[in-house]
C-alpha cells in the first residue's frame, strides 16, 4: 500500500446517507474524504483538485449523477478518475446510462458498508 | 473502538431526525399536489419531488433495517415512479393512497423509536392497496422524440423522468429551445434557480447540462433545453437581461398532425432504441400553462439551497439556563456596584462599573432574545398536519370541508408547536364529525353544501392566540345539560340558572359528550377535557364559545414561549411568589371595607363589574402568619387582577415586589401534583420563588361547579 494520501468525492444530497458514506469510507486507510451535497457542489470540488475516486449518488436535485458523470468523463482533467454510482435497485434505466456515460461501478441502496469498501479498494487497486 | 455504540446511536437520532424532516416534507409536497390536482394545474415538478423524497426515505429505512418502513417505501416509490413518468394518471384515489402512506410513515416512525406498536395491520392494508395502483400492463409506444434534431450527447444524459417530460412536451406540440448561459460555479445553485423561475411563466426547462466545452477558471457553460409554447423571440426578449443565448431546435421532419394529449396512437419512427421502448404519457398535464401558485415551488426550492443545522431543543434549553444564571450574576453585580458607590472615594469606579453593567444588560438581553428567536418556530408547522386530516375526513364522512387557515407564520416555541399538534387535530376532528353536517342537512337549513373551518393565529402581546371556527350545527346547551346533569356533574338546581359561557366549560369536563353513538373519529367522551389538560399543561387556557345552529368557536391562548417568562414579584406573608405578566391586568390597593360576599364568595366591585377575589395568604396556608399593619383607610396590601382567556379573578398579595425576566424551572417529580404551580426560579439572590400558575388558580376561583377540586396548593 502506498503511503501517499488518497483523496475520494462524496457527491449526495442526503446528509445522512453522506455522513454514512464518509464513515463506512473512513475505514479505509489513507483515504481522504470530501463531501459535495449535490452534482454543481462536486463540480466546484472538482475544480478545486484531482480525485482519486468519485461516489456519486444518481438522483439528486438541482444536478443530478448523469450530468456529473458526463462532465467529468468530458473533462480532460478528470477522464480517467473511476466513478462508482449508487443507485435503488429500481432505477434501472438510469444505472445503465450512467454506465454507458462511463461510470465504472455501481452500488445499490440500501447501501452496506463492506460493499462499499471493497468497491472503492477494488478501483483504487487496494488490496482487499 | 470504544465510542462506537454512541455514535451509532446518533447516527440513529440523526436517522429519526432526518427520516421526521423527509416526512415533513412529503406532507407539504402531497398536499400541494391535492392542490394542484383540483385546480388541474400541473404538478410534474411535485411528483418528482414527492418521488425523490420516498426515494431518500427508502435508502435511509433500508440502512436502519426500517423493514416495514421499508417495504412501504419500496411500493410507493413504484407507484410514484409510474406517475412521474406518466405510465399512471393522477387522480384522487392515486392520491389518497399516497395521502394515506404518509401519515403511515409518521405512525411506523413513532414505532421504529419503540414509542409505539408496529401497525402492521395497517402496512398490510397500504401495501395491498399500492400494489393495486400500480401499473398493469405498460403501454409501450414509439418516441416523438426523434421529430426533433437533438445532441445524442445530450439524449444520453437524461434521466428516464428528463425524457418523459421532454417527450409529454413535444406530444403536447410545444417548441424546443436551446439555451447557453455561463454561471459563475460558486452561485450556480440560486442563479440556476432564478433561471427556473424566470422559465416557468414560459414553459418549462427539461434538462440542464454543463456543455463539454473548456470552461474558464470558475465560470461554468450550461446548456438548457426549455420547453415552451411561445416563439423564439417572445422566450428570447422573456431572458434578455440574463445574457442567455437562445436557439430553437429544428425540426427533423414536417410535424404530423399533432397528437391529442392521451392519444395512444402516435406512430413515428425511432432513433433511439434505447429508450424507444418507455411507455409513453399519458393524462399528466402539458407544461404548456404553468401559472399555478409560484410560492410553492419557491419554498421548495428555497428549502433546497437554505444553509440550516438541525439543534437539538434541549440544547437550546441548556443555554437559555446559562442565560439564566448570567442574569442572576448580572443582578448581584449590580448589588455590588450599590455598595461601591456608597463608599467614599470610590465613585468614580462605581460609575465605571455600571456603565459596564449596563453593556451587559444589553448584550444579554440580545443574547436572550437570539435563542428565543433560535425557538420560534411558524404555527404553520402544526397546521399542515390539519390540512391532511381534513381531506381525510371529509372523504370519510362523505361532508365537503373547506379549511381556511390565516396566521400560519405566526411564531411560537417549538416545543409547545409540537406539543399543540394532537390537542388541534382532536379539535378538527370533533368538528367535522359533530359540528359540520352533511351537505343535504346544510341544504336544508340554507347553508352552502361545504362546511368551513377557519383556524386563526395571530400574537396578542406575549401570547399566541390558535381559534378553529366551524359553521356547523353549534352546541346544543341543551343537550349538554342534559348529558351533565346525568353523570352528575350538576344537580338540578345548578342547571336551573347556569350561565351560559359556564355550561359551554362542561364540555371540558371528562366523560361528557353530547352525542348519543359514538362516532368513528370522537365523541367518546374522551377528548376535551384530554385537550384542556395538554393545554393547560403548556401554560396556555381554552374556551369555547358558539351559537345554536350557527357554528363554534373554540380559543386557544398560549404563551409564546416556555423558556422564559416576564413575572412580577409579589410578597405573600414574607414569601416570594411570581405572577407571569401576561396574565396580570392591572394591580389595585386592597380595601378591606369594600369586600362584599356574594354566592358564598368574596367579591370586589370594580368599575361596575363584579370581580372574585381570593386572598393567598389564606390559598397558600399563611393564614397564621402575623396580619399586615392595616392602613387607617382601611387599606392593607394589593389586588392583582389576572385574566386568563377571559376569565378574571383578583388575588390579595401583601407587596407588589418588581418585574423581573426568570428561566421557569420545573418542581420535579416529587411536587409535580401540586396545583397552582408552574414551576420555580431563581430570584437573583440566592432564593428561589414559586412560579404561580394563573390558570389553575382562577379556575379554582371561579369553579362553579359541584364537584369540588382539591384548593390550590394541595397535593392531589
Amino acid at each position: 500500500m502506498s503511503a501517499a494520501e488518497l483523496t475520494c468525492l462524496v457527491v449526495e444530497d442526503s446528509p445522512m446517507m453522506r455522513q454514512l458514506l464518509v464513515f463506512a469510507l473512513a475505514r479505509i486507510k489513507n483515504l481522504r474524504v470530501v463531501e459535495a451535497d449535490d452534482g454543481f457542489d462536486g463540480l466546484r470540488k472538482l475544480a478545486a483538485q484531482k480525485f482519486d475516486i468519485i461516489v456519486t449518488d444518481i438522483n439528486m436535485p438541482i444536478m443530478d449523477g448523469l450530468k456529473l458523470v458526463k462532465r467529468v468523463r468530458s473533462d480532460p482533467a478528470h477522464q480517467d478518475t473511476p466513478i462508482v454510482i449508487i443507485t435503488t435497485e429500481g432505477a434501472k434505466e438510469d444505472r445503465q446510462r450512467a454506465l454507458a456515460l462511463g461510470a465504472n461501478a455501481y452500488i445499490t441502496k440500501p447501501i452496506q458498508a463492506p460493499q462499499v469498501i471493497a468497491q472503492v479498494k477494488l478501483l483504487l487497486k487496494l488490496d482487499a | 473502538m470504544s465510542d462506537y455504540g454512541s455514535s451509532l446511536d446518533k447516527a440513529r437520532e440523526d436517522f429519526f431526525a432526518e427520516a421526521q424532516e423527509l416526512i415533513d416534507g412529503l406532507g407539504r409536497d402531497v398536499l400541494a399536489l391535492d392542490a394542484r390536482l383540483k385546480q388541474n394545474a400541473p404538478a410534474h415538478e411535485l411528483i418528482n419531488d414527492v418521488f425523490r423524497g420516498v426515494h431518500t426515505l427508502k435508502g435511509l429505512t433500508g440502512l436502519f433495517g426500517a423493514t416495514l418502513m421499508l417495504s412501504v417505501s419500496h411500493e410507493l416509490e413504484d407507484v410514484l415512479d409510474d406517475l412521474r413518468l406518466g405510465r399512471l394518471a393522477l387522480s384522487p384515489e392515486v392520491l389518497d393512497i399516497v395521502f394515506g402512506a404518509v401519515e403511515l410513515y409518521g405512525k411506523l416512525l413513532i414505532a421504529e423509536r419503540g414509542q409505539a406498536p408496529e401497525p402492521t395491520g395497517e402496512v398490510r392494508a397500504l401495501l395491498n392497496a399500492l400494489g393495486n395502483a400500480g401499473v398493469q400492463g405498460a403501454d409501450a409506444r414509439a418516441s416523438p422524440i426523434a421529430r426533433y434534431e437533438l445532441d445524442p450527447a445530450l439524449l444520453g444524459v437524461l434521466t428516464e423522468y428528463e425524457e418523459h417530460r421532454l417527450r409529454a412536451a413535444i406530444e403536447s406540440g410545444a417548441h424546443l429551445f436551446k439555451l447557453r448561459v455561463t454561471f459563475s460555479l460558486m452561485s450556480i445553485d440560486t442563479a440556476l434557480e432564478d433561471l427556473k423561475q424566470r422559465a416557468r411563466t414560459y414553459g418549462e426547462i427539461i434538462t440542464y447540462l454543463p456543455s463539454a466545452s473548456a470552461t474558464s477558471g470558475d465560470d461554468i457553460e450550461l446548456e438548457v433545453i426549455l420547453a415552451s409554447p411561445d416563439s423564439a423571440v417572445t422566450v428570447a426578449d422573456a431572458l434578455a437581461d440574463l445574457s442567455v443565448a437562445v436557439e430553437e431546435i429544428a425540426r427533423a421532419q414536417p410535424l404530423p398532425a399533432p397528437p391529442r394529449m392521451g392519444s395512444r396512437l402516435s406512430p413515428t419512427s425511432s432513433l433511439l432504441p434505447p429508450f424507444a421502448d418507455l411507455v409513453a404519457p399519458q393524462g399528466i398535464d402539458a407544461p404548456r400553462d404553468s401559472l399555478g401558485p409560484p410560492s410553492l415551488a419557491l419554498g421548495a426550492s428555497l428549502r433546497s439551497v437554505s444553509q440550516t443545522v438541525r439543534v437539538d431543543i434541549r440544547k437550546l434549553d441548556n443555554l437559555m439556563n446559562i442565560v439564566g444564571e448570567l442574569a442572576i450574576v448580572r443582578t448581584s453585580l449590580l448589588e455590588v456596584v450599590e455598595r461601591l458607590r456608597l463608599r467614599a472615594g470610590q465613585r468614580e469606579i462605581a460609575t465605571d462599573l455600571q456603565r459596564l453593567h449596563r453593556a451587559f444588560e444589553r448584550h444579554l438581553a440580545k443574547m436572550q432574545g437570539g435563542i428565543l428567536e433560535v425557538r420560534m418556530v411558524p404555527l404553520g408547522q402544526a397546521f399542515e398536519k390539519l390540512a391532511r386530516i381534513v381531506r381525510q375526513l371529509s372523504r370519510e364522512h362523505d361532508k365537503e370541508v373547506n379549511l381556511v387557515v390565516t396566521g400560519a407564520e405566526t411564531e411560537i416555541d417549538k416545543l409547545i408547536v409540537e406539543e399543540l399538534s394532537d390537542p388541534l387535530m382532536h379539535m378538527i376532528r370533533n368538528s367535522i364529525d359533530h359540528a359540520i353536517e352533511s351537505p343535504h342537512e346544510r341544504a336544508r337549513v340554507g347553508k352552502p353544501a361545504a362546511g368551513t373551518i377557519v383556524v386563526n393565529a395571530y400574537q396578542k402581546g406575549n401570547q399566541v392566540v390558535i381559534e378553529v371556527e366551524d359553521d356547523g350545527r353549534g352546541i346544543d346547551e341543551d343537550r349538554v345539560v342534559a348529558s351533565a346533569l346525568r353523570l352528575g356533574m350538576i344537580t338540578h338546581d345548578e342547571a336551573r340558572d347556569l350561565p351560559r359561557r359556564d355550561i359551554l366549560s362542561l364540555l371540558f369536563r371528562p366523560g361528557l359528550t353530547t352525542r348519543d353513538a359514538a362516532g368513528d373519529t370522537s365523541g367518546r367522551g374522551v377528548g376535551m377535557d384530554v385537550v384542556k389538560t395538554n393545554i393547560a399543561k403548556l401554560g396556555g387556557i381554552i374556551d369555547v364559545s358558539g351559537e345554536s345552529g350557527i357554528g363554534t368557536k373554540i380559543t386557544i391562548t398560549m404563551p409564546i414561549t416556555l423558556a422564559i417568562i416576564r413575572v412580577l414579584m409579589v410578597s405573600v406573608a414574607g414569601r416570594i411568589y411570581a405572577v407571569p405578566l401576561p396574565a396580570i391586568e392591572e394591580a389595585i390597593a386592597f380595601d378591606e371595607r369594600l369586600v362584599r360576599a356574594y354566592d358564598g364568595r368574596e367579591v370586589l366591585t370594580q368599575r361596575g363589574a363584579t370581580l372574585p377575589i381570593c386572598r393567598l395568604r389564606k390559598l397558600f396556608g399563611h393564614d397564621a402568619a402575623p396580619a399586615l399593619p392595616t392602613e387607617p383607610r382601611g387599606r392593607a396590601g394589593f389586588v392583582v387582577i389576572a385574566s386568563v382567556g377571559g376569565r378574571r379573578a383578583g388575588f390579595v398579595v401583601d407587596k407588589l415586589l418588581a418585574h423581573q425576566d426568570i428561566v421557569i424551572k420545573s418542581l420535579g417529580k416529587t411536587l409535580r401534583g401540586v396545583r397552582g404551580f408552574a414551576g420555580a426560579a431563581e430570584l437573583g439572590d440566592q432564593r428561589v420563588g414559586l412560579v404561580v400558575d394563573m390558570a389553575q388558580l382562577i379556575d379554582d376561583a371561579l369553579d362553579y361547579s359541584g364537584v369540588h377540586h382539591q384548593p390550590a396548593g394541595a397535593l392531589s
